[in-house]
C-alpha cells in the first residue's frame, strides 16, 4: 500500500562502503546493493542486507552443494527451507526437528551461548506447532588442559541444562568428543524434536494483503546485534571484545512463550509465524513477507523495548531471545492478546502485509528503510567456491602395526579415553525425565527413546528413537568416506534399538569455505552424506550450516554432525544394550580389523593416520534391516552397535551398562587379535541372544554375517586366553575420567 | 478422588504429575491456574508441581507463595486439606510456611539429575500407606535446590513427631552420605505436616508409575492418595 518516496537518511558514499567493509560485506556484495537500491542504503539498510547476505543467513558457500542432498520419500511432510522439518510417524502425528549449532557464542561465553542455542533451537520447533518432547546435543570441545577449555566446558554443559531443565524438555541425547583442534573453537550443536498433529502445521509464508504484523514474547534490547555476523568470520585474540554480540536467554520467558504459542495455534488465528532467531526482526520479517511474496511495513515505534532511545537500526539487528513475529487473520487480535496477556508476554501488532513486495521500516515518523524484497533475495550473492580434494591416505594393515600393549590394558586405557569415557558427569546436570515419557535414558540404549504422549492419548504407544552422531577424525581423514559414515552411524544407532529409522537433520561444521581445502572437505562430506541417505533412505529434511569455525587460521575437524529420527510402533519393543546374563553374544558384520583412524591406534599406538573405516551402504543396510527385524520379532535381549573403539569397547560398554560380565571366543585366523578386538571396521552389532542357532540360521538366509562370539554371564570380560578383567574394574575407569577433570569447576 | 493440580508460570512437570494421578485413581485432575482465588468446590487433593515457577529467578518457589491461589491452597491445608507438592512444590510449601526449613543450592552447586533410592520413614500417612515401613524404592532427583535445611531444633522436632516422610538411601536401606546426593539435613527428602495431610519431597515418584517408561517405584505414593480418598471416587 505505501508509496512512500525514499526518505531514509542515506550514509554517504564513502562512509557507505567503508561501513559495508566492517559490516562483512565484500566490495562486489556493496556494489549489489548499490544496484538494488539505485542509491546509497540508510545505515538501516545496510545492516539489512549485511545480515541477510551473511554467510549465517544466505547460506551463500554451501547452497549450491547441500542442493545434492537427498530430502524427499514418502513420510517427508516438509523438508528443508522452512524453520525445521517435518516427518509424518503414524497416528497422523508428526515429528518436527531440526538441529543448529551455536559455536561461536559458546567460545566468547559458554553459559549463554549453549544456553540460547537450545533457546534458539526450541523455537525453531514449536513455531511449527510442535510441542518440543526432546533436546539432543553434539558436542566438541579442545583439550580439557587448553586454555580456558575447561571454563567452556562447565558453561556449555551448565548453559545446555540451565535452559533445557527450566523449559521442561527432556535432554535425552548426545555425543561428545574432544580434539586439540577444537581448542579456540568448540562446536556446540543442539537439536530439538517436537510433535505436531500432521495436519497442524505451522509455517512461515506471509499471506493476506493488510493482515496483521505481531510480535511477541521479550522485549527487543541491545543484545546480539550483529551476531549472525559474528558467526561469518573466523576468530581471533581480540574475539573477547564480541561479547556484547552474544545474546542473554531467558528459559522462563520461552517456556511462557511455549504454552501461549501452542494455545494460540489451537485456535484459528495464525496465518504464519516465524521465530526472531539470528538477525531478528529482520530476517523473520524479510523471510516471511519473502516467501509469501507479499510486502511488508513495520511501524517500529510499536516494538516492545527494554531500553530507551533504540534506533530502527538497532532493533533491527538486535537478537534478543524468546522473540516470535506472526501473521494473524484480521480481526484476530483480541483473542491472540489476550492469550500473551494471559502468560505476561509483551503483544504488538506492529506493521501490516502490503502488495508492494517491499520491506518499509518507520521510525519515529521518518523512513528508515525501504527495500524491494525479491531482489534481496534473488539477487543474494551465491558462490561456488573453489575446491581442493584431500589426498586419500593409505589403508593401515593390522598387521602392520605392532601391539605395544596387549589386550587388557588397552581396554582399560580406551574406555578412560576422553572419546568413551562415561559422559555421566554431563548427562547428570541435564534433565532427562520431565515429561514422564523417556523410556531410555542417556547411556541406557545407542538412541534415546522417548514414548509419544498425543499416541498414548489414542491408546497408542508410539515412541521415538533420536540420537546424533559424527566421527570427526574419519571426516578429516576422508571427507567422503566421513559424511557417509556419520549418516550411516544415526541409521544404526536407530536401528539398534528396534527402530526405523525415518530422517535426519544435518549441522554441518567446517573451517573457512573461502580456502578451497575446507570447501573441498565440505562438498566431499555432502556427497558421502547424499550417497548414505539415498541407500538407506534416510532424507535430509531440516539442517544448519557453520562455516569460518577457525581460530587464528586454523580450522577445527570437519564435523558433518547428524540428527536422526526413527520411529517405535510400540515403545515396548524398545531395547537397550545393558548385558543381561546366560546370553550369547551374536557379532552381525563384517570384521576385517580396520585400524586406520581408529581410538585403538590414536590412544594407544599414538597415531592419528591412515585410511577411515569404508562403509559398504549395501551391506550396511542389509545388516541393519536383518538386526531390526529379528529386535521386532522379540529375538534379541540387548543391541549394541560397534563405533569408536571396536567389537571389545561395545562388549564393555554392554557389561557395564547390565553390571554383567562375558567369556569372550578368539576371532578368526587371519585378523590380529587387535585388530580383532579393537578394529572399528563399519555396519557390525554385538547382540544378546536366547536362541542362537535360529538366529545364525536367518542370519544365513538373509545374507548377513554372523557368528556367535561368546556368552554373558559371571562378573568379569574373559578374554579367550583367560585374561579376565573385572566389570567394576572397567567401570571404575570408565567413569572417574570426567569428574577427575571437572571436579575443580565445581561452581566456577 | 479429585485433585487439583496448580499451574505457575514455569511449572513444568505437571503432564508428569497428571498421567500419574491419573492412572492411580482413574480420574483426570483438575487444572487450577495461580490467580484463581478459589478451589474447586470438593477437592480433596492439592498438587503443587514441579518446575522453575516464575524462572526461579527469585529464591525457588518464593514468587510462587505469594500467587493468590495459595492463600487458597493454605486455607485448604489449615482445614485439613491434603496437599502434595513435588520439587519446587516442596519448595513453594516452604516458602508458604506450610512446611518447616528451607531447599538450599545442592551441595555439590551443580543441577543433579539423576536416580535416587528413598527409605519410607513413615508407612502411616495418606500418601504412604501402600509403602511398607523400611521399604526403600527408587526415583530420580532433578534440582538444582533440593538441600534440605532446617535449625537443629526444627529437625530434632520434626525426628521427634515423626514428620520425616522419607529419607535418601542405597539400595539396600542404609542412610549414608553417599546416598544423599544434594546434601541435606539428616538425607531429608520428605518431611510432613503434623496432621500428616502435607507431604513436600524433592524426588520425583510422578516419573516412576509404568512399566514401559521408568517402572513402577512411585506407584505406592498415588495408590496410597487414590485409597485414602477411594469413597470419593
Amino acid at each position: 500500500m505505501s508509496t512512500t518516496p525514499l526518505a531514509p537518511a542515506l550514509l554517504a558514499p564513502e562512509r557507505a562502503r567503508q561501513l559495508a567493509g566492517e559490516f562483512g560485506l565484500k566490495p562486489d556484495e556493496y556494489d549489489r546493493v548499490l544496484a538494488i537500491l539505485g542509491r546509497e542504503p540508510s545505515l538501516t539498510e545496510l545492516g539489512i542486507f549485511s545480515v541477510m547476505w551473511s554467510e549465517h543467513c544466505s547460506y551463500k558457500s554451501s547452497r549450491v552443494w547441500l542442493r545434492e542432498l537427498p530430502t524427499k520419500a514418502p513420510w517427508v511432510i516438509q523438508g528443508p527451507g522452512e524453520n525445521a522439518g517435518v516427518i509424518a510417524i503414524g497416528d497422523g502425528l508428526a515429528a518436527v526437528f531440526k538441529m543448529e549449532s551455536h559455536n561461536h557464542p559458546s567460545y566468547i561465553e559458554p553459559y549463554n551461548g549453549a544456553a540460547t542455542g537450545v533457546g534458539g533451537i526450541l523455537r525453531d520447533v514449536f513455531t511449527m506447532g510442535a510441542r518440543p518432547i526432546a533436546n539432543l546435543n553434539a558436542l566438541r570441545f579442545g583439550m580439557p588442559d587448553a586454555p580456558r577449555m575447561r571454563r567452556v566446558i562447565d558453561g556449555v554443559v551448565r548453559g545446555i541444562g540451565g535452559y533445557g531443565n527450566c523449559v521442561g524438555v527432556p535432554t535425552v541425547g548426545g555425543e561428545v568428543n574432544f580434539h586439540p583442534r577444537y581448542n579456540g573453537n568448540p562446536l556446540v550443536n543442539a537439536m530439538t524434536v517436537g510433535i505436531a498433529r500432521a495436519d497442524r502445521i505451522f509455517t512461515a509464508a506471509a499471506t493476506g494483503m493488510g493482515n496483521p504484523v505481531v510480535y511477541v514474547g521479550s522485549k527487543t534490547g541491545r543484545d546480539g546485534i550483529h551476531g549472525a555476523t559474528m558467526a561469518s568470520t573466523e576468530f581471533s585474540a581480540d574475539s573477547e571484545e564480541k561479547r556484547p554480540t552474544v545474546q542473554i536467554g531467558d528459559p522462563f520467558a520461552e517456556k511462557l512463550l511455549i504454552e501461549a504459542c501452542l494455545e494460540l495455534m489451537a485456535t484459528d488465528a495464525i496465518v504464519a509465524i516465524q521465530d526472531m532467531g539470528a538477525a531478528g526482526l529482520t530476517s523473520s520479517s524479510v523471510e516471511m513477507a519473502g516467501k509469501g511474496g507479499m510486502g511488508i511495513e513495520l511501524v517500529l515505534d510499536h516494538v516492545p523495548q527494554r531500553e530507551a532511545g533504540m534506533t530502527a537500526y538497532e532493533m533491527m539487528l538486535s537478537e534478543s531471545q524468546e522473540r516470535m513475529l506472526m501473521i494473524l487473520k484480521p480481526g484476530r487480535e483480541a483473542v491472540a492478546e489476550a492469550i500473551f496477556r494471559k502468560w505476561e508476554l509483551d503483544f504488538a501488532v506492529i506493521g501490516h502485509l502490503t502488495d508492494t513486495g517491499r520491506i518499509v521500516l518507520r521510525h519515529k515518523g521518518q523512513v528508515e528503510a525501504d527495500i524491494p524484497l525479491a531482489p534481496l533475495e534473488s539477487e543474494a550473492p551465491l558462490y561456488r567456491r573453489p575446491t581442493a580434494e584431500t589426498p586419500k591416505q593409505p589403508v593401515i594393515e593390522a598387521a602392520s602395526v605392532p601391539d605395544p600393549v596387549g589386550s587388557e590394558k588397552a581396554l582399560l586405557t580406551l574406555v578412560g579415553s576422553l572419546d568413551l569415557c562415561s559422559r555421566r558427569w554431563i548427562w547428570d546436570q541435564y534433565d532427562s525425565m520431565v515429561g514422564g515419557q523417556t523410556a531410555k535414558r542417556p547411556g541406557a540404549a545407542d538412541a534415546a527413546i522417548v514414548r509419544v504422549e498425543e499416541s498414548l492419548e489414542q491408546g497408542g504407544a508410539r515412541a521415538l528413537a533420536m540420537t546424533t552422531d559424527c566421527t570427526p577424525r574419519y571426516c578429516l581423514a576422508d571427507p567422503e568416506e566421513g559424511g557417509r559414515q556419520a549418516v550411516a552411524e544415526a541409521w544404526r544407532n536407530i536401528t539398534a534399538t528396534g527402530a526405523l529409522p525415518l530422517a535426519i537433520t544435518d549441522n554441518m561444521n567446517f573451517g573457512n569455505p573461502e580456502k578451497p581445502e575446507i570447501m573441498g572437505q565440505f562438498a566431499a562430506a555432502v556427497r558421502g552424506m547424499a550417497a548414505a541417505c539415498t541407500a538407506l533412505d534416510f532424507p535430509v529434511v531440516s539442517g544448519n550450516v557453520s562455516l569460518y569455525n577457525e581460530t587464528e587460521g586454523r580450522g577445527i575437524l570437519p564435523t558433518p554432525a547428524i540428527g536422526g529420527v526413527g520411529v517405535l510402533e510400540d515403545v515396548a519393543q524398545a531395547v537397550g544394550l545393558a548385558l543381561r546374563p546366560g546370553l550369547d553374544l551374536v557379532l552381525v558384520g563384517e570384521t576385517r580389523g580396520w585400524l586406520g583412524q581408529s581410538l585403538w591406534l590414536r590412544e594407544i599406538a599414538g597415531r592419528e593416520e591412515g585410511a577411515p573405516p569404508p562403509v559398504d551402504l549395501a551391506a550396511e543396510r542389509r545388516n541393519g534391516d536383518f538386526v531390526r527385524g529379528r529386535i521386532l520379532a522379540g529375538a534379541v535381549a540387548a543391541c549394541h552397535d560397534l563405533s569408536d573403539g571396536g567389537l571389545l569397547v561395545a562388549v564393555a560398554e554392554m557389561a557395564m551398562a547390565g553390571g554383567v560380565g562375558a567369556r569372550l571366543e578368539a576371532g578368526p585366523q587371519g585378523i590380529p587379535a587387535h585388530g580383532w578386538w579393537f578394529g572399528e571396521d563399519q555396519g557390525r552389532y554385538v547382540l544378546a541372544v536366547a536362541d542362537t542357532a535360529a538366529l545364525l540360521e536367518q542370519a544365513r538366509a538373509a545374507g548377513v554375517p554372523a557368528a556367535r562370539i561368546g556368552r554373558s554371564g559371571g562378573e568379569a570380560l574373559v578374554l579367550p586366553d583367560g585374561t579376565s578383567i573385572s566389570v567394576p574394574s572397567l567401570v571404575e575407569a570408565h567413569e572417574r575420567t570426567l569428574p577427575a577433570l571437572m571436579v575443580q569447576s565445581a561452581g566456577a | 478422588m479429585r485433585a487439583g493440580l496448580v499451574l505457575f508460570p514455569g511449572t513444568n512437570r505437571e503432564r508428569d504429575m497428571a498421567l500419574a494421578l491419573q492412572r492411580a485413581t482413574g480420574r483426570k485432575p483438575a487444572m487450577l491456574w495461580h490467580r484463581d482465588t478459589e478451589l474447586p468446590a470438593g477437592t480433596d487433593l492439592v498438587v503443587l508441581p514441579g518446575g522453575f515457577s516464575y524462572g526461579d529467578y527469585l529464591r525457588c518457589g518464593a514468587m510462587a507463595a505469594q500467587s493468590p491461589i495459595m492463600r487458597a491452597v493454605r486455607d485448604f491445608a489449615a482445614r485439613g486439606g491434603h496437599v502434595l507438592g513435588v520439587c519446587n512444590g516442596f519448595q513453594m510449601l516452604t516458602e508458604a510456611g506450610l512446611l518447616p526449613g528451607a531447599l538450599l543450592r545442592n551441595a555439590s552447586l551443580r543441577f543433579l539429575s539423576m536416580d535416587c533410592h528413598m527409605r519410607v520413614e513413615r508407612a502411616d500417612t495418606p500418601f504412604t500407606h501402600r509403602f511398607r515401613p523400611g521399604q526403600v524404592f527408587r526415583s530420580t532427583m532433578a534440582h538444582g535446590d533440593g538441600n534440605y535445611f532446617a535449625d537443629a531444633a526444627t529437625l530434632d522436632r520434626l525426628e521427634g513427631e515423626g514428620l520425616v516422610a522419607l529419607r535418601y538411601a542405597t539400595p539396600e536401606g542404609a542412610v549414608t552420605e553417599a546416598a544423599n546426593r544434594n546434601g541435606s539435613a539428616r538425607n531429608i527428602a520428605g518431611i510432613l505436616s503434623p496432621n500428616l495431610r502435607v507431604l513436600g519431597l524433592m524426588p520425583h515418584p510422578e516419573n516412576q508409575v509404568d512399566p514401559l517408561i521408568d517402572g513402577t517405584d512411585g506407584l505406592p505414593l498415588f495408590e496410597s492418595v487414590a485409597e485414602t480418598f477411594a469413597e470419593t471416587a
